[in-house]
C-alpha cells in the first residue's frame, strides 16, 4: 500500500517547462489515470514518477519517502509500455524472469512467479515463444506479466491499449480491471488519452491540461460536476455542447453547457429551434447535428435510431434543467 | 473474367524477357573485367608462362602446385607451391594479419558506435569526422604513417621517447619484431569507422523503450550491454566481421607501401604480386593467385552460408 505524494512538481527539456507545478496526492491501492490530450504532459508527468526522467523540481515521495534520486527499480515500480518494450531475443518466460533473476531470486522462486502471473493472464501455453511469435494482445499481456512478478508497489500503465484493435481494446481494458480488482493493494497509475478508458477504468481521474492539473475527481464527479469548460468538453462522448450569446443570455450566464445526452427533441414548444443537418446512425442510438442558429451546430443524443430526415426542422430542450453555467474565464459560474 | 493461365505466364516471360535484357550489360562487363582475367590467370597457373614470352607458355599440368622427383637413392623430393615455405608463410602473415585486426576493429568499432549511439551535441559532426581515416586513400595514409612511424623523423618515436615508454627509437617498419604491429595499427586506425558505422546502423536498429523497460528491471549498464545490446546487434556485428575478413584476407596496398619486402608482414597477395612481375615467375604467381582465389572464394560461400543459417535471426 504506498501513497504517492507530488509537490510542485515540474519538468523542463531545456526551455520548454513540459510540468508546470503539479501538486496531486494518489491514495494507496487506488486506480489513478492521467487523462488529457496529447502534448498536455501526462506521460511526462508518469515518466517522472516511474524515475525514467528527472525531476526539475519539487519533490515525488512514496509513503512520506522522497524518492525524487532514486532509481527505477530502487523505487518498486512496474510499468507497461504503450509499445510493449519486450525484449526481442528472450522467449515470453525470460522476458518475465529477465528483471527477477537479475535481484538473485531464487530459481523456484522466479519460476513460481512466472508461472503464477501467466496463469492469471493466460499466456501459459506461449512462455517458450519469441514476443515476434506473438499477436499485439498477446504481447500486451506479456508486458503486464513482466510488471506483475516485479510484485511492484506501483503499478504504472503508459497507454497501454493505444497500439491494439478495438475489439482487443475493450477486452484487455476489462483484463486491467480485473487485474486492479485482484491487486487491490497496489497503486496504479494508468496514462490515457481516451477518456472512455478513463471513465471505465479510474478510482480517480486527474485531468492534465498544459502541464497543469485540471481537476482531480471520480469519473461521476468530472462528468457531473466539471470544474471548467476544459473538462466539461474533454469528459464524455460527444462532447458537449457550449452555447453563447442569447442561448447563454437566458440562463443568465457566459457560456451555457449542456451534454448532447440530457437534450430532448420536443414535438412543439422546444427552447431551441432549428433545421436538422445530418443524423448519425448507431443503431443503439443516434446523434442529431441541428443548425439552432449557434455558432457550432447542437449535437443532441437520441435512443435507438433517427427517424427524422435532413432538413426537418426540429424543437430542442434541455432534460430537467440539466445544464451548466460558465463564466467568460470558463469557470463554474457562480449563482 | 479470369485471366487463362497461358496469358499470365505470357506476362511472366515477356517480364523475365526484360529483366534478361536488363542484367545482360552487367554480366557482359563482369565477364571482360573480372571473368577472362580471372580464367586467364587460373590457366597460366597450369603452364610455364613468364613476363617476357606469355604467347609461348606451353601447359605443364599441376606442376607449380606440386611435383616430385625421386632420386635414385629412393628419396622423393617435392617442390612447388603446396611445399613451399615463403607460400606458408605468407598464408600464416595474412590469417594472423586478418584475425587480429578484424577482432581489434570489432572491438573498437563497438565502442565508437556505443559513444556515437548516444545523444550529445555536435554527434553529426563527429559522426562525419570519424570516417575521415576511411576516406583516405590506403596508399595516402600508408605513406603518412610511414613517415610518422619513422625511427629518424617519426613522430611517434619523438612522442614515445620524450614521454618515456621508450629509450630508443624503433624503426616501426624495418623491424623484424614490429613491422607487423605497425601494419595492425595502421589498418586498425583505418578502417575501424568502417566497422563502427556499420555497427553503429545496427545499434540504431534497437528501440530505445527496451532500454527504459531494462531500467526499471534494474539491469546493471555492464549486464544490460552483455544480455540485451551485444544479442540484438549481433546480426549486424556479424556482417560487419565478415565483410572486414573477407576483405582483410586480399590485404596488398598497405603492406605492399608500408612495410615492403619484409618476410614478417608478406601476404598472399603480396607474394603472389612479387612472383608474377618481379620474379618473372609468372606461372608460379598464377599458381598463387589462383589459390588465394580459392581460399576467398570458399571463405564467402562459407559466411552466406552461415549468413543464411543464424544471421536473420531464425524464423519469419
Amino acid at each position: 500500500m504506498t501513497t504517492i505524494r507530488m509537490q510542485d512538481l515540474r519538468k523542463s527539456f531545456g526551455t520548454f517547462d513540459v510540468i508546470k507545478g503539479v501538486d496531486l496526492e494518489i491514495e494507496p491501492g487506488e486506480f489513478m489515470v492521467f487523462v488529457g490530450p496529447s502534448g498536455c504532459g501526462k506521460s511526462t508527468l508518469l515518466r517522472l514518477i516511474a524515475g525514467l526522467e528527472d525531476i526539475t523540481s519539487g519533490t515525488l515521495a512514496f509513503d512520506e519517502k522522497i524518492v525524487n534520486s532514486l532509481t527505477p527499480s530502487q523505487r518498486g515500480i512496474a510499468m507497461v509500455f504503450q509499445s510493449y518494450a519486450l525484449y526481442p531475443h528472450m522467449t515470453v518466460y525470460d522476458n518475465m524472469a529477465f528483471g527477477l533473476k537479475l535481484a538473485k531470486g531464487s530459481a523456484d522462486d522466479v519460476k513460481r512467479r512466472v508461472h503464477k502471473a501467466a496463469e492469471m493472464l493466460q499466456i501459459t501455453d506461449y512462455l517458450d515463444r519469441l514476443p515476434k511469435q506473438l499477436s499485439g494482445g498477446q504481447r500486451q499481456r506479456v508486458a503486464i506479466g513482466r510488471a506483475i512478478v516485479r510484485d511492484p508497489k506501483v503499478f504504472l500503465f503508459d497507454e497501454p491499449l493505444s497500439n491494439l484493435d478495438a475489439a482487443l481494446r475493450v477486452a484487455t481494458r476489462l483484463e486491467i480491471a480485473k487485474l486492479h480488482a485482484k491487486m487491490h493493494e497496489t497503486t496504479m497509475i494508468y496514462v490515457t488519452h481516451d477518456q472512455v478508458e478513463a471513465m471505465t477504468l479510474a478510482d480517480r481521474i486527474c485531468v492534465l491540461r498544459d502541464g497543469n492539473v485540471e481537476q482531480v475527481g471520480t469519473p461521476l464527479e468530472l462528468y457531473e460536476k466539471p470544474q471548467s469548460i476544459f473538462v466539461a468538453g474533454f469528459i464524455g462522448s460527444p462532447k458537449m455542447n457550449f452555447l453563447t450569446e442569447q442561448f447563454a443570455d437566458a440562463y443568465k450566464t457566459d457560456i451555457l453547457g449542456v451534454r448532447p445526452e440530457h437534450l430532448e427533441i420536443k414535438d412543439k414548444d422546444g427552447l431551441w429551434k432549428g433545421k436538422l443537418l445530418l443524423a448519425e446512425n448507431l443503431g443503439s442510438e443516434s446523434f442529431l447535428y441541428i443548425d439552432i442558429g449557434a455558432k457550432e451546430p447542437l449535437v443532441v443524443r437520441q435512443d435507438g435510431s433517427a427517424h427524422q430526415q435532413p432538413g426537418e426542422l426540429l424543437c430542442v430542450a434541455p432534460v430537467n434543467n440539466n445544464i451548466h453555467r460558465f463564466d467568460q474565464s470558463g469557470r463554474p459560474a457562480a449563482n | 473474367m479470369t485471366a487463362s493461365p497461358s496469358v499470365r505466364s505470357e506476362l511472366l516471360r515477356q517480364r523475365s524477357r526484360s529483366a534478361r535484357l536488363f542484367l545482360l550489360p552487367m554480366i557482359l562487363a563482369l565477364a571482360v573485367v573480372a571473368g577472362w582475367p580471372l580464367l586467364r590467370t587460373i590457366y597460366f597457373s597450369f603452364t610455364d608462362a613468364s613476363l617476357t614470352n606469355i604467347d609461348a607458355a606451353k601447359w605443364v599440368g599441376f606442376k607449380n602446385y606440386l611435383s616430385w622427383i625421386q632420386l635414385k637413392s629412393g628419396r622423393t623430393i617435392y617442390s612447388g607451391l603446396l611445399v613451399d615455405p615463403a607460400w606458408w608463410n605468407a598464408v600464416w602473415n595474412t590469417v594472423r594479419f586478418s584475425v587480429i585486426s578484424v577482432s581489434l576493429e570489432a572491438v573498437f568499432g563497438m565502442v565508437i558506435a556505443l559513444v556515437l549511439n548516444a545523444e550529445f551535441k555536435g554527434r553529426g559532426i563527429v559522426r562525419a569526422a570519424i570516417l575521415i581515416p576511411w576516406a583516405i586513400p590506403t596508399i595516402v595514409s600508408a605513406r603518412m604513417w610511414g613517415w610518422m612511424l619513422n625511427d629518424q623523423f617519426g613522430i611517434l618515436n619523438d612522442l614515445f621517447m620524450r614521454v618515456g615508454l621508450i629509450d630508443h627509437p624503433i624503426a616501426w617498419t624495418a623491424s623484424s619484431d614490429t613491422a607487423m604491429i605497425a601494419v595492425l595499427i595502421v589498418d586498425v586506425w583505418k578502417t575501424t569507422p568502417f566497422m563502427a558505422l556499420l555497427i553503429l546502423a545496427g545499434l540504431q536498429m534497437i528501440p530505445g523503450d527496451i532500454y527504459e523497460a531494462a531500467r526499471i528491471d534494474g539491469v546493471h549498464p555492464v549486464k544490460q550491454f552483455f544480455r540485451i545490446t551485444l544479442p540484438l546487434v549481433k546480426p549486424a556485428l556479424m556482417v560487419a566481421i565478415i565483410f572486414r575478413l573477407l576483405d582483410a584476407m586480399r590485404i596488398f596496398d598497405l603492406i605492399y607501401v608500408l612495410t615492403p619486402n619484409s618476410a614478417q608482414t608478406k601476404t598472399m597477395s603480396v607474394l603472389a604480386r612479387e612472383n608474377l612481375i618481379d620474379f618473372d615467375k609468372f606461372a608460379y604467381g598464377s599458381a598463387q593467385s589462383t589459390l588465394l582465389f580459392l581460399i576467398i572464394a570458399l571463405m564467402t560461400m562459407l559466411a552466406i552460408w552461415i549468413g543464411r543459417v543464424r544471421l536473420d535471426g531464425g524464423e519469419r
